[in-house]
Order: structure tokens, then sequence, then C-alpha cells
């Protein structure tokens, strides 16, 4: 099969060399290259601005830079990361190349759709850039009234309309996920066969669908409210500063599933890959991910257990809060299980995704510690807050994020990466990831607040642990960027498929062609049948 | 060494054991659960790495209704086990009780201000007695603050527009951090105070050498004759000839009663409806008055709104007119 591309000369990648043919391709694997190219730009920035929270909290006073300057370094670093990095980077890049790839389909349902949303996405991220370059913002990611509509005096309707904009990108990703899943799998496609990457997508497409509207809305009545002062949160008009908690998080508590499902599914590929098994317990790791879809939609109240909210809504949020640990250990479980009586290789994108499972498990343990009513009243809005959602967000989806490219990338790329470097990048990664997050959970139950800049003396040490390992994290963070430029040049020739993986992706050329596949594929067996794949081989 | 490097806050209030015990069995179970998944993974990798010549085994030889239905029902029993111990931390933690001695708190960029029942104002630091129950009645000036003293465990948004409330009671005399925990601006991180916990003996000595003002409850009541707001809202036994006087309804025993409205709907007589009267006083007309009330906004401060919610809490229906309480004068003579 490996010979199809020099028979048909021409792949996707090879497939017209001037700018318009990226600029206005309708590919969804040029788009997604597009997607990667921008998203590591903006993981970059973030990353930058995370650096600089980092340095000014190595001493207790505030010492490198001005409050106000520090209070929009955090801010920044949330806003681009969350709406820039986590939220987009596994649906728009690993997503938009491989749904219509593990589906069996030519391209997304809407091509054109899919190419206005990297458009949107760039139009979104150079205004929210403007605000930045104009002076940034000092509310904080979660824009909290009567701060943000008041008080605050940073440019906060520049940033929250790149951010409604924003939202549509991910809404065209979604949409477009959502229809090509439903109607344009191959013959024999059945639901049940669908990788579990797919259903990791699905359902975070679900969310997407959903939560995304509820956001743009909050925002524009944020902006109306900051320009023409309506009363609508803002409590000396009459207006109430709570309903805007409650609007915001019920989009952004779901948006971490956002985050998180798509990492899942990327993880299910690599363990059953390279423990060349089927994933236990299938329906249930999908089932899973639809729990977790639903499930994530009825619990924001937990941000509000200090607000003044009643005693009896936080019992209900507190609950249905909780209960989402039980899925998410259930595809913990699962993983864990599938390794099981495997012929497990250690290759890289299976070291990222035994990091993930442990990432993810501290994550979603201290989540259910922290969904425990009595508890959170202590550490709610300290580092113990912050070190969580870290775990989750970043150790969760950027693990996956990584993992999935390096998975991936000789089929992105048709070359292999350095195995050594990446090696090496991957225990950067996870040793730098647990410094600096690990001590901000003893910081927080100790009670430092959150979003400081300068802090009382005895918390300087664990400080100092935090700072140091975010210099280890972000070596590792910036390694592949050098390597991975470097294998597509220099690295080896990758076969179609180098890891003797299962699933339609594999079947098709590295590059695939444009066309995705010379012949459209049937499906006969079921998702990870690994002891069909080695009976054909032998 | 271990005062560079703490690993632990200290404790001292009556809650702050249970929220640590909570913390100490949940951080047991964490521990328990991360090192059995991190010990099979282990296991797992060493034992089954890829070897030349394998024979490909399966991990379809477990079953997998009975594991699945295992490892879903054992860590639903324990969520919903901790969920009912946390909530009953909370209950108690939330539930005020009836004795404590009434504090007033008002957050404002970038400062806490406090006031004793006794009538002593202090900014940033809070002395209060040991073995006491304390509540604080909490609002804020501008924006979102959050009450936070991490060695009593407690912690409680400050919200404009709103009162709040929290309690505790310190167990053990000393000085704790008094953390903004909700981001405030430019500089929320040095809102910072000190409560100082004292012996009731040495909290006495502390008050009598400190600028004692009137009670609250007295300033209260002195606000209220100079704000005139006894014009109107007079004592319930002041008949001239058998016409009510009063403009506005008695406010005796009003505190905590519902109120039923112009509207027709009804609403409690709390703090944030006083405060809400006398701020915005058009917004809620209770039925069978006149709005000919003014507002006082931009006249009163937080801190003077909370001497007179303090004092209209303190006013008690007296025994002799309580039947003039419910008369409300009607319409023409209101107007």
């Amino acid at each position: 099969m490996s010979t199809h591309a020099a028979e048909l000369g021409s792949n996707y990648l090879t497939n017209g060399f001037s700018l318009k043919s990226w600029l206005l391709t309708k590919d969804h694997k040029r788009i997604a290259i597009l997607y990667m190219i921008s998203i590591t730009f903006f993981f970059i920035l973030g990353g930058l601005f995370a650096f600089a929270v980092r340095l000014e909290l190595l001493t207790p006073a505030g010492d490198l830079m001005e409050a106000d300057t520090y209070n929009r370094m955090f801010t920044m670093h949330g806003v681009v990361m969350i709406f820039f990095f986590l939220i987009p980077s596994i649906p728009a890049v690993l997503g938009n190349f491989l749904v219509p790839l593990m589906v069996g389909a030519k391209d997304l349902a809407f091509p054109k759709i899919n190419l206005a949303s990297w458009y949107v996405y760039n139009l979104a991220g150079i205004i929210t850039l403007g605000a930045i370059f104009m002076g940034g913002v000092d509310t904080g990611w979660t824009f909290y009234t009567p701060f943000s509509t008041t008080y605050s005096n940073s440019y906060v309707v520049l940033t929250v309309v790149g951010l409604f904009i924003n939202g549509f990108s991910s809404i065209f990703t979604g949409l477009n996920f959502i229809v090509t899943i439903h109607r344009m799998r191959a013959p024999g496609l059945t639901w049940f066969r669908l990788p579990l990457f797919i259903w990791g997508h699905y359902a975070t497409s679900l969310i997407i669908m959903l939560g995304t509207p509820v956001i743009a809305i909050t925002l524009a009545l944020l902006a109306a409210e900051r320009s023409l002062h309506l009363g609508i949160f803002d409590p000396a008009l009459g207006g109430d500063p709570i309903l805007f908690q409650h609007l915001f998080w019920f989009y952004s508590h779901p948006a971490v599933y956002i985050m998180i499902l798509p990492s899942m599914g990327v993880i299910s590929e690599i363990i059953s890959a390279f423990a060349r098994q089927k994933v236990f317990g299938y329906h249930f790791v999908a089932f899973a991910s639809i729990a977790i879809a639903i499930l994530g939609f009825l619990v924001w109240g937990h941000h509000l257990f200090v607000s003044g909210q009643s005693v009896y809504a936080g019992l209900v949020f507190s609950v249905l809060s909780m209960l989402v640990g039980v899925p998410s250990a259930v595809k913990v479980f699962n993983w864990t299980a599938t390794m099981f009586k495997g012929s497990i290789s250690r290759e890289t994108p299976m070291l990222y995704a035994l990091g993930f499972i442990g990432l993810f498990t501290i994550g979603g343990l201290t989540g259910v510690m922290l969904a425990t009513l009595g508890f959170d009243v202590h550490v709610h809005d300290t580092y113990f807050v912050v070190a969580h959602f870290h775990y989750i967000m970043v150790g969760g989806a950027i693990m996956g994020y990584l993992g999935g490219i390096h998975f991936w990338w000789p089929k992105m790329t048709g070359r292999l990466y350095p195995e050594f470097w990446s090696k090496l990048s991957a225990g950067l990664v996870f040793i730098g990831f647990n410094l600096t997050f690990f001590p901000q959970f003893v910081l927080g139950y100790l009670g430092m607040p959150r979003r400081y800049w300068s802090y009382p003396d005895e918390f300087q040490v664990l400080n100092v642990l935090s700072t140091a390992g975010a210099t280890v994290l972000g070596v590792g963070y910036v390694m592949p960027l050098f390597y991975l430029t470097y294998s597509l040049a220099f690295g080896r020739a990758a076969g179609d498929n180098p890891w003797g993986a299962y699933g339609l992706e594999w079947e098709t050329t590295s590059p695939p062609p444009t066309e995705n596949f010379h012949h459209q594929p049937v499906v006969t067996g079921e998702a990870y049948d690994y002891p069909s794949l080695e009976a054909k081989s032998v | 060494m271990w005062s560079d490097f703490p690993l632990f806050p200290r404790a001292a209030s009556t809650i702050a054991r249970d929220v640590d015990a909570l913390y100490f069995v949940w951080v047991g179970i964490s521990l328990f659960f991360f090192f059995f998944i991190a010990a099979l993974i282990t296991t797992f990798f060493i034992s089954f790495r890829r070897r030349a010549g394998h024979q490909y085994g399966s991990a379809g030889d477990l079953k997998t209704l009975p594991l699945e239905l295992t490892w879903s029902g054992i860590p639903l029993v324990i969520t919903l086990v901790m969920f009912g111990w946390g909530a009953q931390v909370f209950f108690e933690a939330s539930r005020t009780p009836a004795d404590a001695d009434s504090y007033f708190a008002v957050g404002k960029q970038w400062m806490w201000k406090f006031q004793h029942p006794e009538g002593v104002r202090e900014i940033n630091d809070l002395h209060i007695p040991v073995g006491r129950p304390i509540k604080l009645t909490m609002t804020s000036e501008d924006v979102i603050h959050s009450f936070y003293v991490p060695a009593f465990r407690v912690k409680k948004d400050v919200v404009p527009g709103r009162y709040s409330t929290v309690w505790f009671e310190a167990t053990e005399p000393g000085r704790y951090h008094l953390f903004c925990a909700e981001f405030c601006g430019t500089e929320h991180s040095v809102m910072i105070g000190s409560v100082y916990a004292l012996t009731p003996e040495d909290y006495e000595t502390w008050l009598a050498t400190g600028d004692t003002g009137p009670p609250v409850q007295v300033s209260g009541a002195e606000l209220f004759d100079q704000l005139s707001c006894s014009t109107c809202h007079q004592g319930a036994d002041q008949i001239d000839d058998g016409i009510r006087l009063a403009r506005g309804p008695h406010l005796e025993g009003v505190f905590g009663t519902e109120r039923t409205l112009v509207s027709g709907s009804t609403v409690v007589a709390d703090e944030s409806y006083i405060r809400n009267s006398i701020i915005n006083p058009q917004s809620q007309i209770v039925a069978g008055w006149q709005p000919i009330m003014p507002t006082f906004k931009g006249q009163v401060t937080e801190e003077q709104i909370n001497a007179l919610i303090d004092y209209i809490k303190s006013l008690e229906v007296p025994q002799t007119a309580q039947q003039n309480v419910v008369a409300p004068p009607n319409a023409s003579n209101a107007g």
C-alpha cells in the first residue's frame, strides 16, 4: 500500500504549493495544519504569560512588575490558553485531520464552513491580541461583574468581542463533526464500530453546540452592560452580579469537558494501539463520554458554593458534581484493563498516554474533593483550585494533544519524529508538570488565595518549587517545536502504518491523498480488532 | 525548619477540625486510588512489554460486566458517603448559632472595615474573643470580595447590594491572616488583614483601651433621628385625635417578618430589604402606603446602613400598641 503515494505522485501536502492553495483550501487536513500553526502561536504566547506570572511569584514581594501588570498577565494567560488553545486544540487540529479519515469520508460535511472557522478563529485572535497590545485586560478570564462592568479600566469590551467571535469557530467545528459523524460514515461503520476518538469528539460537539451560544449571550450582555449601563449585572442599577456567574459557568464548566473529552478519545486510541488490544469495555467508555457531557451541564453551581447561593442549591450541585467522577473513574479503570495481557511497546505516544492517566487521576480525585461541600469552602479560590484545574485542563488536554500529535505525526507528515528527543521531552513534561502544580495543592490548603501578586513569606518555598517546575515544564513543551520541525526535513519516512495500529486512518497512505482514500473503505470488523490485524499480517 | 516550609495551616476554630478530618480522609482515599492505578499500570507495563514472537493474549479473558459494575459501584458508594459527610460539615458551618455576637463587615477596594457590636470600628484588623460564636454580616461598597480566614476554614463572598453572613468561633488565641479571596482589582493581593483572637479578658481590656464610639445600635438610633426617619416611621402610639400621623409603616417588630407589597408579591424584611428600602425606596412599597419616601442613596455609607439595620432589628413591638401596627391609614390621609 505504501507504493500508492509514489504511483499517484500526490498527497494532500504536495497538492499545490502556492500560498493560495493553502489559504483557500477546503481540505480538512490542510485546515488542520493551518489550525496547528495558529494554535501553536497562541500556546507560546499563553506560555510566556504563564512564565511571567511564575517569575513574579518567585518572591513574596511583588517586585518584578506592577500589580496591574501582573493582573493583566494572569488574565491574558487564562484568556489565551483557554479560549485560543485548550478549547480548540484537539478538535481543531487532530479532530479536523482525523474525523473524516476515521469515519472513512472524503472530507467534513461542510468544507467551506470548516475553512471559515479557521478565519473566524484568527480574526477573533487578532481582536483579542489587539486588546492585549493596547494594554491588556485585568479582570481574570472569568470577567466577574461588577468589577468587569464598572471598575476595571482595561480593554474588557474589546476582549469579549474577540471571544464572542471566537465562539463561532467552535460552533462551526462542532456542527461539522456532528453532521459528518451522523451522515458520512463508511459502509459497515456502525455507531458501535466507531473509534472512541470519534465518540469523544461527538460528545464534545454536543457540548459546543449547546453551550457556546450561552457564553456568547453572556459576553454580549457583559459588553452591553459595560457600554450602556443597563443594570443587568450591576447592583447599583438594580442588577444581579451573581446572575453573571451562573450564566458564565453554565458554559465555562462544560468547557472543561470540551477540553478533556477529545483528549480521552486520543488516549483510548493510543493505549489500544500500543498495547495491541481492544479497548476494554468499549461500550462503557463510549457511554461514559456521553454521560460526562450530559452531567457536565448540571454542575456549574459548584463554582458558587461560597457566593451566598442557598444551602440546598449547594447540595444539588455538590452531588451532581461528584457523580461526574464515576464515569471518569470508569474510563481510567478501562484504560488500565486494556493493558492487561497486551503487548505493550514504549513509544512516546504511550508515555504521554500513561502520563495523562496519572495526571488525570490526580486532577479527577481532587475534583471530587472540591465538589465536597464542607471541604470546598476552605480551598475555594485558593491555589488548591489552581492546581486542580491545571491537572485536569493542562495535564489532561495537553498530554492528550502532545500524545496525539506524536501518534499521528507520521500520518500527517509521512515522517517519524526522533525517538530519543521525544521521550526526553515527554519525561520533562511529566516531571516539570508535577513539580509545578503539586506544591500548589499544599499552598491552597495552607490558604494562599489565587490571583495574588504578592503573598505572605511562609508561602515562598512552595512557590519557588512551583516556579522551578514551570521552567522544566517550559523546556519540555518547547522541545517538540524543534525536533518535530526538524523531522519534517530529516525524519525517517514513516510508511503507512508505523505503529501497526488498527483504524481506517492507517489504511490509507502517509500522508493521505487529498481525497483521503484511493478506494471507498468498507468496514467489516469491530473497532480495535487487533487480533484480526495480527492474523492478516502473519 | 517547618516554619519556612509549612504543609498544614493552623486550625483555630470549632469548624477547622471537621474540615481537616474531611481533608485527611479524602487525601487517604485519593492516595489509595492513585497508587492502586499507578501500581497496576507499572505492573502491566513491565509484565506485558512487547517481545519478539509474543503470542497475543487478550483482556477479553476478563469478564466485562461484573468488572464494570464493580468499578462503577465502588466509586459511586464512596462518592455518596463523602457527599453526605461533606454536606453535614457544610450545614454545620452554615448554621449560625442563635447566641452569636453580631459584627458587621464592609469590603471596599481595598480594605476591610469592621464594626463591633460595642461600637468599635476597625480597618483591616478584627479583634474577637475566643470561645464566643461571632456572626459577621457583610456587604461590599463596590465589587465582589471574599472574606477568608484560612485558620478558621471559613470563606464567604461579600457581594455589593446584598448581605451575606459568616460565623466562626475561635478556639485558640492568636493572630491569623484575613485574605480577600475573590479577585477585586489592582490591590487585591494586599487586601490582607489580621484577625486577632483574644482571651475574653484580653478582649475586654482591648475594648476598654480602644477608641470606642457608641454601640452600633445606639449610633443607628441616632442616625434614625438625624436622617429624620423618625418623622414618618414614628412610634406606634403617635395618634392624635384618632388619626394616625405616621406617613410610613412603623418598624417595630418588622424585621424578619413577611411584608406584602403594592404589587401583591411578598418579601421578607431582611437586611437586603431594609437596605434596598433606604437606597431605592420606590422599588418595594408595602401595600397600603404611598410611595413618598425619598432615597438616601449617597447620603449614607454602608456602615451607617449597617447601624440602621442593627437598630431596626432591635425594635420590638410594644405590648400596648400591637393593634395599631396592623392598621394602615387610608390613602387620602396619607396622600
